[in-house]
């Protein structure tokens, strides 16, 4: 099974929808398929009763956090230095991320193929935060998406069931993202090292009794 | 009385005791644990209470599935801040006298999960414990061996004065807070009238490491 086959399959059977392959470096070579979120349900209702194979199980849903990213990359540029022509590094730098990204591992049961990998990232990381739910094509994906809820913030719209499932009602972190802040509750420490210790000894720098 | 006494009277057929032993004696020997485990631990509690490990012959194999009805709450696994409300709202309902085991790492200290975001680091925060057990998870001999000693702590326990035990001082609290779902954490995050911060040396902690700068 290739993923270019299943990607022209989509791209002939959806109308409008913008696929892209995200390759995958490591040996695996597990390249995954980002779908836009508009077409995100018409695309994952193809692959489950559409396409061949028809991938009929949904075995996992993750959240990616994608914070914003300064990446600085260099180049050679030659360019005219007091008359002379030299090669001169050139940093350009731009920004990545700055999104939050739902993944979905998809499997065939009946062709025993799989998994095809669906990425759907939303606008931003703060209000356009919306993606569509896959609940309604496979069951399996209920409690992960408000698992994807709960701790990334990602809202599933047509989700039947949209509550925190680790955290309570009323939490208002998102204790999965990258700018998490955690109570600051490192009063007692057993054995603590490195950050911990930092934090540990901010709390009691004198630390009283021991050894 | 004399313990030799004691002895020579028991050889010649004549029981002497106190109110007191016989008092202790018969709690320490019908500890009824409450009926239910958190995590992995809790799997362990159920094979000490099984025929290999039977922990019956220790007085103890009534577990009950109400805390009206149990001495002995055996906190066996993680406990999240989700669930630390009802551990402490089921250790209220609880008569006394009520004993708690804390079992394994976990329920000691948050144990592997301590800096997570959704684990209590310790039910000792909240409601007091009797005895600790260490493991992860403990083997059935160490719950076993922990439940030995809470017998041998009712045994030592005095009817009257001023050590007298908690159930019989009614000056002493049977109830303890139960905290609330905050906006970040659990509100308080500790009782201070049960837990207090351990004396820990950690100002050299780090230092003198082999393999450490």
């Amino acid at each position: 099974m290739n993923l270019e086959e299943i990607k022209s399959q989509i791209e002939t059977n959806v109308p409008g929808c913008l696929l892209e392959i995200i390759p995958n470096g490591s040996p695996s070579g597990q390249h995954s398929l980002l779908v836009d979120p508009e077409h995100g349900f018409a695309v994952a209702s193809f692959l489950k009763d559409g396409a061949s194979p028809r991938f009929d199980f949904c075995s996992n849903v993750t959240g990616v956090d994608w914070p914003v990213k300064e990446v600085s990359t260099k180049t050679k540029v030659k360019r005219i230095v007091e008359g002379v022509e030299k090669d001169v590094d050139e940093v350009v730098k731009s920004q990545t991320g700055g999104y939050l990204e739902v993944v979905y591992h998809l499997y065939s049961i009946e062709q025993r193929e799989g998994p095809v990998v669906l990425r759907m990232r939303t606008v931003d990381r703060a209000e356009a935060i919306h993606v569509p739910s896959l609940t309604p094509i496979w069951r399996s994906a209920e409690f992960q998406e408000r698992e994807v809820y709960d701790l990334f913030g990602i809202l599933f719209d047509g989700h039947p069931d949209l509550r925190r499932l680790l955290m309570w009602e009323g939490f208002v972190d998102h204790p999965m993202r990258r700018d998490y802040v955690d109570p600051d509750d490192y009063e007692y420490e057993p054995t603590a090292h490195d950050e911990v210790l930092k934090r540990a000894q901010a709390h009691r720098p004198v630390q009283e009794g021991g050894l | 009385m004399d313990e030799q006494l004691k002895s020579e009277l028991r050889r010649q057929g004549v029981v002497a005791t106190s109110l007191q032993e016989l008092y202790n004696w018969g709690r320490k020997s019908s500890l009824w644990p409450l009926n239910f485990g958190l995590a992995c631990c809790a799997i362990e509690m159920i094979a000490a209470t099984m025929a290999r490990y039977d922990l019956a012959r220790f007085g103890a194999e009534v577990f009950r599935p109400s805390p009206r009805q149990a001495d002995l709450m055996i906190v066996a696994g993680t406990v999240t801040k989700k669930m630390a409300p009802q551990v402490v709202r089921l250790y209220n309902q609880m008569p006394e006298p009520k004993y708690v085991i804390s079992m394994g790492a976990c329920a000691i200290s948050g144990g592997p999960f301590k800096q997570g975001y959704n684990v209590l680091k310790g039910i000792d925060r909240y409601i007091p414990v009797d005895v600790y057990i260490p493991g992860c998870p403990p083997r059935p001999e160490a719950l076993i061996d922990a439940f030995l000693m809470l017998q041998r702590k009712i045994d030592a326990q005095y009817l009257t004065g001023p050590d007298r035990p908690r159930h019989l001082n009614s000056e002493l609290p049977s109830e303890f807070a139960v905290p609330a779902f905050g906006a970040h954490d659990l509100v308080p995050t500790k009782n201070s009238e049960v837990w207090s911060v351990p004396l820990v040396n950690i100002s050299n902690a780090g230092k003198n490491e082999p393999g450490r700068d």
